[in-house]
C-alpha cells in the first residue's frame, strides 16, 4: 500500500472543499472497498478524508412523503430500518442479498454506490484493463467473461457494476444528493448517476472533482409487490450473475431493473409497457441491442427466467 | 532439520517469522534498484490513535496504513484475531466494534478513535470460557483452529443481531421477527469461511448457545 495522509473532516462542505484542493484526495467511509483496492495498488490516493465522523447517519422523512437517507447510514442499518422493511421492501431485499454480515455493518450507502466493478481483470494489475489503466487495453473481451456485462458494453469495457442496492434505488426512482466544494448542492436522479463506459470506463459516475455525496432520497413509497431475486453461484456472499428488482402492481403494470448485466443497474422504461405480454417479450425489450460472448450468453435466458419467476411470485403474493 | 533430539524447538509463530526475514533479504535488491531509478517512496505517515481493546485504554502511534488486524496483532500482540486472506472475503479477522461484528483487515486502526473494540481474547479466557467459546468445544466446531476466533466473534454478534430484530436474506417476513434457527444462522455466518468444513457443528454450537436446541 502506498503511503497517504489523512485527516478527519468535520462538515461535509470542508471534506470536499478539501478533497479538491488536496492532490489525490479520496474520502473514506466504511473502506471495505477501497481500502481492499489500495492494498492491491489499484487505488492509491495519497491523501485520505475521514467522513466518518460527519452526522449524516440518519433516515429522515422528507417534505414529499419520501425519505432521505444519509450517506453514512450502514447498509445493516438501511435494511433494517422499519420503514424501509415496510414501505420499500426491495430495498431490504436487496442489501440483505449482498456481501456478508461483517461487510454490511460497515458499508455505507454512499460508498455500497460509488464501489468498483469486481472484474477479475480489473484486480489483477499484470493484466491491461482500460478502466485501471485508461488506454490498456480490454483483457475480458476475448478472456474469461462468464461474469461480465451483455448489454451497454463498448469496446473498451465489459464490466459490470455489482452493487445489489443501487438496483433496487433504480427501480425505487432515488435521487442522490450532493455537496460540491464551492458549497453548492444538486439531486442527481439514480439514472443518470452511473455511467456506461463508452471509451471513458474510468470515469464510472458523473460526480465531479470534491462532490461528496449526502444523502439518497427516495419519493413517497410505490406500493406494489417488492421483489429483488440475485441468481449467483452460490447461496450467499457472492456478486450476482443476473438479478431482478421488481415491483408489480396488482394491475400488472410494473418496473424492473437489472443487476448483474451491465456498468450501470440497468432499466429501460420503455420496455416495461411490455410486461403485460410477459417475461420473453419484456426480456426482448429490455435486452434489446445486448452483446453477448459465448461465456455469458446465459446471461439473457436467465434474466427472461428469473424475471418469469418474480412475476409468478408477486402474482403469488398479491 | 533435527526436530526431535531436542535441540531445536520451533512454534509455529518462530518458524513464520523466520520465513518472513527469508523474504525480506530476498527482496531487498529489488528494492535497492529500483530507489536508484525512480523517485523514492513516500516515508510513511505516523498518526495517532486510541480506543478501548477489551475494557483496556490503548494509545497508538502507527503508520497512516495499519489496519486495524494489524494494529491488533502486531502493535498490541493480540494474536488471538486471524489474519486469513486480508480481502475481507474469509471472516477469520472479525472483530466486535462499537457492537457490530466486522473485518479488521479492511478497515484502518485511525478510524476507530474513540471506539470500543472486542477481540477473542475479550470474550473469554482459558480458564473460564465464553458460552459460544465452549458450545464451540463440546460441539466439536473447528478442525485446524484457524477461523475460530473470527468464527466465534462472528457466532456472538450474530445472536444479538438477531435478538435486535436485524432481518437476514432467508428472513421469509420483512416485518416479523428474524428467529434463530439453522438457515437463518448458516445465512448469517456466510462471511466466515472454513476451510475444515466444521460449518453443521458450528451451526449447532451456535443453536446450543442460544438454546434452541437441547
Amino acid at each position: 500500500m502506498k503511503a497517504f495522509t489523512y485527516e478527519r473532516a468535520t462538515s461535509p462542505a470542508d471534506a470536499a472543499a478539501a478533497a479538491l484542493r488536496v492532490p489525490g484526495a479520496r474520502f473514506i467511509a466504511g473502506a471495505t472497498n477501497l481500502l481492499d483496492l489500495m492494498k492491491l495498488e489499484i487505488e492509491t490516493p495519497a491523501h485520505l478524508i475521514d467522513v466518518n465522523g460527519l452526522a449524516l447517519d440518519k433516515i429522515e422523512a422528507t417534505d414529499d412523503g419520501g425519505l432521505r437517507i444519509g450517506a453514512l447510514v450502514r447498509n445493516t442499518d438501511l435494511a433494517a430500518d422499519e420503514r424501509i422493511r415496510r414501505d420499500y421492501a426491495i430495498l431490504s431485499r436487496a442489501l440483505l442479498a449482498g456481501a456478508s454480515g461483517q461487510l454490511r455493518n460497515r458499508a455505507t450507502t454512499a460508498g455500497n454506490l460509488l464501489q468498483r466493478t469486481r472484474c477479475p481483470y480489473f484486480y489483477d494489475t499484470n493484466q491491461p484493463c482500460n478502466k485501471r489503466l485508461p488506454g490498456s487495453g480490454c483483457a475480458a473481451i476475448g478472456g474469461v467473461s462468464r461474469q461480465h456485462a451483455i448489454v451497454g458494453t463498448s469496446e473498451a469495457c465489459i464490466a459490470t457494476h455489482p452493487s445489489d442496492m443501487a438496483v433496487a434505488l433504480r427501480v425505487l426512482d432515488a435521487a442522490v444528493q450532493t455537496i460540491r466544494p464551492d458549497g453548492t448542492t444538486r439531486s442527481i436522479p439514480i439514472a443518470d448517476f452511473h455511467r456506461l463506459p463508452g471509451n471513458t470506463p474510468q470515469i464510472e459516475t458523473v460526480l465531479t472533482p470534491g462532490e461528496l455525496i449526502t444523502a439518497v432520497t427516495l419519493p413517497k413509497p410505490a406500493g406494489g409487490m417488492q421483489i429483488y431475486r440475485k441468481v449467483r453461484d452460490r447461496a450467499s456472499y457472492a456478486f450476482a450473475l443476473v438479478s431482478v428488482g421488481a415491483i408489480i402492481q396488482p394491475d400488472g403494470s410494473g418496473r424492473i431493473a437489472l443487476g448483474g448485466v451491465a456498468h450501470k443497474p440497468w432499466r429501460v422504461e420503455a420496455a416495461e409497457v411490455s410486461l403485460a405480454r410477459g417475461a420473453k417479450a419484456f426480456t426482448a425489450a429490455v435486452l434489446d441491442g445486448a452483446r453477448t460472448t459465448s461465456q455469458n450468453a446465459f446471461k439473457r435466458v436467465l434474466v427472461e427466467r428469473t424475471i418469469a419467476a418474480v412475476l409468478v411470485d408477486a402474482e403469488d403474493k398479491a | 532439520m533435527h526436530e526431535n533430539d531436542g535441540t531445536f524447538t520451533f512454534t509455529r509463530r518462530e518458524i513464520l517469522k523466520a520465513g518472513a526475514t527469508c523474504a525480506a533479504v530476498a527482496v531487498a535488491p529489488g528494492v535497492a534498484a529500483k530507489s536508484a531509478g525512480a523517485a523514492a517512496p513516500k516515508p510513511p505517515v505516523m498518526a495517532k490513535v486510541s480506543f478501548t481493546v477489551n475494557g483496556t485504554r490503548r494509545e497508538l502511534d502507527v503508520d497512516t496504513r495499519t489496519t486495524l488486524l494489524d494494529a491488533l496483532r502486531e502493535n498490541l500482540k493480540l494474536t488471538g484475531t486471524k489474519k486469513g486472506c486480508d480481502h475481507g472475503q474469509c471472516g477469520a479477522c472479525t472483530v466486535i466494534a462499537g457492537g457490530r461484528r466486522i473485518n479488521s483487515c479492511l478497515t484502518l486502526a485511525v478510524m476507530h478513535e474513540g471506539d470500543r473494540i472486542t477481540t477473542i481474547e475479550g470474550l473469554g479466557t482459558p480458564q473460564q470460557l465464553h458460552p459460544m467459546q465452549a458450545a464451540f468445544v463440546k460441539h466439536d466446531g473447528y478442525q485446524c483452529g484457524y477461523c475460530t476466533p473470527g468464527q466465534v466473534c462472528s457466532a456472538v454478534a450474530v445472536l444479538e443481531e438477531i435478538k435486535a430484530g436485524i432481518p437476514s436474506h432467508v428472513s421469509a417476513d420483512l416485518s416479523a421477527r428474524p428467529q434463530v434457527n439453522e438457515s437463518e444462522l448458516r445465512e448469517r455466518m456466510s462471511g466466515n469461511l472454513c476451510r475444515c468444513g466444521a460449518y453443521s457443528n458450528i451451526v449447532e454450537a451456535i443453536l446450543d448457545v442460544d438454546g434452541s436446541r437441547a
